[in-house]
């Protein structure tokens, strides 16, 4: 049973990047109907803008928590001015072209970023220094550390001021309203570029956050980490319906959960014939079913035909 | 006639230039009486060129520009030393290539330098991309000398052209799993591998060593060489209370895996192969690097003769510190050139019998191959992780240079 609880608390530190990175597709998608595959670059850059800023200020002698806090509110508005720039350059000019071209530009972007990165950052592992205390706590017989309770609780937060910011203030009805009608948006007084930028901003300062979360939980970074975390973090946007912001959380909490029970457990449920290394496979074998029962997702709405 | 006048002026020039060379040479002796031949006889040279094929990008590319870096400074010595072939100076090149240790990309890269025909080839790093390679290197009837590839089936696919100059899987895993139930005496051990060739191939031969000599494989795990999150498949180990955890595969895993091990709050030794036998290791396993285990084939540098000389050698030439294989990868080019001397050709098929009947004292050890191609009584040695570094425990098996 502790390794039942182990197994869940596991999946819900992953889970809880994956919900965060998830956001930002889902919020894109809802507003310009629009995969950006470059997001899990942002991630990418977020998690090594950070590293970098805390190894340059753990010298300081400044304690572990500001050190990361710093880091942390340096990586946010580089991320801010990436997710700003791609949204300018590679997705506006094509805002009114066939819906193949953004998604091209959308890959083009992701590589570009991945290979600006290696010659920034170079080819090797950044290590995230050991200045956040690890020392685990027993909760329920199974383990967990201050770090991955932070995890887990920022998350939440951040997921809560989202929902709240696009329900109560009126950016957020401006965003509502994009998101059903540019046109008519625009006609009522709304300002869809400014909405559109923001979108992409607010997106890229959550992705920010996960990459911070990424490197401090799994201690490393490097220039290749956003692509297959932006895929994870897409199949969870799509596994709560894509365009929804609660299932874009949801979607990621479950994919985290599902994720580690699967790589725990498949091993015995099928007598050894298929062990941990599908870990992967079992994630993407669960979104398979959900689309074929549930096509628009788990929370999806049917999504209204749009121009 | 204006070529002989021309040329005429150069002898001398030279002459001397090669006495120069020989005086800076380690063993003037040897070199100088034959500089005036080289005079008289207008120098003839040649020149050797050698591919060599390692991760220059992505998570492996520490490990492979280590490599690289071992294989150029003995290019460089070669060159240094007016090395002769034959009756004609040397002149060595390396070509760089990069396989980004992906074994697709590692045969794009096999058959570029098969086709741009390379005396011989110094590699590769991987054995899931010296295996594949090896064929189209056997085909195109080019000489391959792997530094690192441990893989057993490299040697053993009949191919007369594949060497390496390290231990392989069967020599290692036996020694870690007879170090495993012998000097650890645990009982039950979980074994995690990253299911490339290397990994997998190092977990088998670990888990059949171990078995044989009476411990229990309680859980066997597996993960990617791309992974970062290991939380559930410890978590798993964790519920299988081990005494011992074996992981097959590189340090960009074995670190963090170290860290996450730490963090679940398991206090359970772990026990590598030599691809985690890195300084980077305990970069990327942090605290969590204290008390592991590994093994590495070979002597501990400070054991080889002239092993720190080499290792302040390629500190002052690279700024920075051996990873790995660099010696490995320096004799394996100092062996081939010795085998090209001894056959007096670069062709292939004029040096590889020399190459497989080779008695050469190189900087890691005295390199002899068998009928296979392996180097004979390869050595291991077993590390533990102590304040940052790994110190050396023991050497079981091999023979070091005389």
């Amino acid at each position: 049973m502790d390794i039942f609880i182990q197994q869940i608390i596991n999946g819900l530190v992953l889970g809880s990047i994956y919900a965060l990175v998830a956001l930002g597709y889902t919020m894109v998608y809802g507003i310009l109907g629009l995969i950006n595959f470059a997001h899990g670059e942002v991630v990418m850059i977020g998690a090594l803008t950070a590293v970098t800023a805390i190894g340059l200020l753990v010298p300081a002698g400044l304690p572990g928590p500001v050190v990361v806090l710093c880091g942390l509110l340096i990586a946010i508005p580089v991320c801010m001015a990436v997710g700003f720039t791609i949204e300018r350059i590679a997705y506006r000019p094509l805002r009114n072209a066939p819906r193949l071209a953004p998604l091209i530009t959308a890959i083009g972007v992701s590589i570009v970023l991945q290979q600006l990165a290696m010659i920034g950052w170079g080819r090797n592992y950044h290590t995230f220094p050991a200045i956040l205390p690890a020392t685990p706590h027993g909760f329920m017989g199974a383990t967990i550390t201050d770090l991955q309770v932070l995890i887990i609780a920022t998350a939440g937060v951040l997921m809560a001021a989202l929902v709240w910011l696009i329900r109560h203030t009126r950016l957020g009805r401006a965003m509502r309203a994009t998101s059903e009608n540019p046109a008519v948006a625009r006609l009522m007084g709304v300002d869809v570029d400014r909405v559109i930028s923001f979108t992409f901003v607010l997106g890229s300062a959550l992705a920010a956050v996960a990459g911070l979360m990424v490197a401090a939980n799994y201690s490393i970074a490097h220039y290749a980490m956003g692509f297959m975390l932006g895929l994870k973090a897409f199949t969870a946007a799509v596994l709560g319906g894509i365009g929804n912001i609660g299932g874009a959380m949801l979607g990621g909490l479950l994919l985290g959960v599902i994720e580690s029970l699967g790589a725990g457990y498949i091993g015995d449920l099928t007598g050894g014939f298929l062990g941990s290394h599908y870990q992967d496979v079992f994630a993407f074998f669960v979104l398979i079913l959900v689309l074929v029962f549930r096509p628009s997702g788990l929370m999806g709405e049917k999504v209204s035909e749009r121009a | 006639m204006t070529l002989p006048v021309s040329s005429r002026p150069l002898l001398p020039l030279v002459a001397l230039s090669a006495c120069l060379l020989a005086a800076c040479g380690e063993k003037p002796a040897e070199v100088t009486p034959a500089a005036p031949i080289a005079g008289a006889a207008a120098v003839p040279s040649i020149t050797v060129r050698l591919g060599h094929v390692a991760p220059l990008t992505g998570p492996q590319a520490h490990l492979g520009k280590d490599n690289e870096n071992g294989a150029r400074l003995a290019v460089e010595d070669l060159n240094a030393e007016n090395f002769r072939i034959g009756d004609a100076v040397a002149k060595f090149e390396l070509l760089g290539e990069d396989d980004q240790a992906d074994p697709r990309q590692g045969t794009t890269v096999a058959q570029k330098l098969a086709d741009s025909r390379v005396n011989a080839v110094i590699g590769h790093l991987n054995s899931g991309t010296t295996i594949p390679a090896s064929r189209i290197y056997h085909d195109a009837g080019i000489v391959q000398v792997s530094p690192s590839a441990t893989n057993p089936q490299y040697t053993r696919q009949g191919y007369k052209g594949a060497f390496r100059v390290f231990a392989d899987d069967v020599q290692q895993g036996g020694v870690l799993g007879a170090f495993a139930t012998g000097r650890l005496s645990v009982k039950r051990i979980a074994i995690i591998d990253d299911r490339t060739a290397y990994g997998q191939g190092l977990a088998d031969e670990f888990e059949k060593a171990a078995r044989a000599a009476g411990a229990e494989i309680v859980a066997r795990e597996y993960t990617t060489d791309k992974a970062t999150d290991f939380a559930s498949i410890l978590t798993k180990v964790k519920s299988m209370s081990a005494d011992l955890l074996f992981y097959g595969g590189m340090d960009t895993q074995a670190g963090p895996m170290a860290r996450q091990l730490k963090t679940l709050g398991l206090a359970v030794p772990m026990l590598f192969g030599d691809g985690a036998c890195t300084v980077e290791f305990h970069k990327l396993a942090g605290d969590g690097a204290e008390g592991h285990y590994c093994s590495l084939p070979g002597v501990p540098l400070d054991k080889m003769a002239g092993g720190t000389a080499f290792r302040d050698r390629y500190k002052a030439k690279f700024n920075a510190e051996i990873q790995l294989y660099a010696p490995y990868a320096y004799d394996a080019v100092r062996v081939v050139a010795e085998a090209m001397k001894v056959a007096g050709s670069t062709d292939a098929t004029k040096f590889l019998p020399a190459l497989a009947a080779i008695n050469y004292p190189g900087l890691t050890a005295q390199i002899v191959f068998d009928e296979k191609g392996d180097i004979k009584d390869g050595a291991v040695t077993l590390y533990q992780a102590k304040a940052g570094a790994w110190s050396p425990l023991e050497t079981m098996g091999g023979k070091a240079t005389q």
